[in-house]
């Protein structure tokens, strides 16, 4: 089989039978991926993983362009990452067509009612999660509660303040901090 | 014009959606409110949607808050805005900057990003839970009902957690607190 029609198909699998986004993704690529079609190795796999940590957007998307552009370069890259992206587009596309009419229903929005309880859970389950796996020291302890703080000030008060300007923020203060001490040579920083 | 603001918003949203869906949705929901396309509610509706249907959190958002505010122009161009970063981004890094990531000063500036991340998700959180049982800080007001459901979820999580070794799914999270849902306020 051509070798994008592979990739696009194979990502589109990929994308149509995951639930739960990010992380479910990846043992299901490194299973069609590295075990079956061995397109990229074991090694190569881990190290996206490692890059989708430190650059943003979707984890899925980041090894779905990594595996493309081994495989077949640019051309490759693409194929893989509308691979992942259409299957999701045509269910979220007919979804939102009937919403509005569902929510019409009383025992629907009921529903939504209790689902979106569950969503403030999901989140604040998620922060705990991100914590517990977070470096403990005091540095990124004191950043991340100083950006809790500011962040629940600007939700509570509705201040003016975008959650992008905060990030950016705490990357100038971590930068400024790692010059003054002087830019030791240090490992990791990177890890989960 | 709407498509411009859903593209630059989104495009926001891709380049800095650090920490997977979860450090993405509070961005989310800050390019939302700021333009004032959706309400919280059906913002919150649409981020349980995205999580029980197949695909990317992140891309199914983006599909959704652009289908809802113009069709399906609007869906193409937000999607194609939200992947378009990290896509650009992969292919720079794995092309180009073998190395980019390893650099001291790249690192010194993720170290900052990630925690950061961290407390917009945990505010995030907190605010969503304190605002579903007791509203606004301004005009507190007990929902004894939205409370009773916050118990019966986070004791059936931690529950499934501790007998069953293992976490709950999200998704399944989401079917129980529909179910939920329907017989708390239906009664």
């Amino acid at each position: 089989m051509n070798i994008l029609l592979d990739l696009f198909l194979t990502f589109a699998k990929i994308g149509l039978f995951t639930f739960g986004g990010g992380y479910a993704m990846i043992s299901m690529i490194e299973n069609n991926c590295v075990e079956r079609k061995q397109w990229i190795t074991h090694d190569e796999m881990m190290n996206v993983t490692v890059i989708a940590e430190s650059t943003p957007g979707p984890i899925a998307i980041n090894c779905a362009t990594f595996t493309g552009y081994k495989k077949a370069g640019f051309v490759g890259a693409l194929a893989a990452t509308l691979g992942i992206i259409v299957p999701s587009f045509v269910v979220i596309c007919l979804i939102s067509m009937f919403l509005d009419n569902f929510l019409a229903l009383t025992i629907i929005a009921n529903a939504f009612k209790g689902i979106k309880i569950a969503v403030g859970i999901l989140i604040l389950d998620a922060a705990f999660t991100m914590i517990k796996k977070m470096h403990k020291k005091k540095l990124p302890r004191a950043i991340m509660i100083c950006s809790a703080i500011v962040m629940l000030c600007i939700n509570i008060f509705a201040w003016n303040f975008s959650s992008i300007s905060l990030m950016l923020i705490a990357a100038v203060v971590s930068l400024t901090i790692f010059v003054l001490n002087g830019a030791p040579d240090q490992k990791g920083g990177a890890k989960k | 014009m709407i498509y411009l603001d859903l593209f630059l918003g989104f495009l926001k949203v891709g380049c800095f959606a650090f920490g997977g869906a979860y450090g993405a949705i509070p961005l989310i929901r800050d390019v939302v409110m700021s333009y004032g396309w959706l309400s919280d509610e059906m913002l919150t509706y649409m981020i349980a949607v995205s999580e029980s249907t197949p695909g990317p959190i992140m891309v199914n958002l983006a599909t959704y808050i652009g289908s809802s505010q113009a069709g399906f122009l609007g869906a193409v161009i937000a999607t194609l805005a939200v992947v378009l970063p990290s896509f650009l981004i992969i292919l720079l890094v794995t092309a180009l900057l073998k190395t980019a990531l390893k650099n001291k000063y790249v690192q010194a500036v993720l170290r900052g990003l990630k925690p950061c991340v961290i407390g917009i998700v945990l505010a995030t959180g907190i605010y969503m839970v304190f605002g579903n049982c007791f509203g606004a800080i301004s005009a507190i007001q007990i929902n004894l009902q939205a409370i009773i459901l916050t118990a019966i979820l986070v004791a059936s999580m931690f529950g499934y957690r501790h007998f069953a070794k293992k976490k709950l799914s999200p998704i399944l999270l989401i079917v129980l607190s529909a179910i939920a849902g329907m017989a708390v306020y239906g009664i």
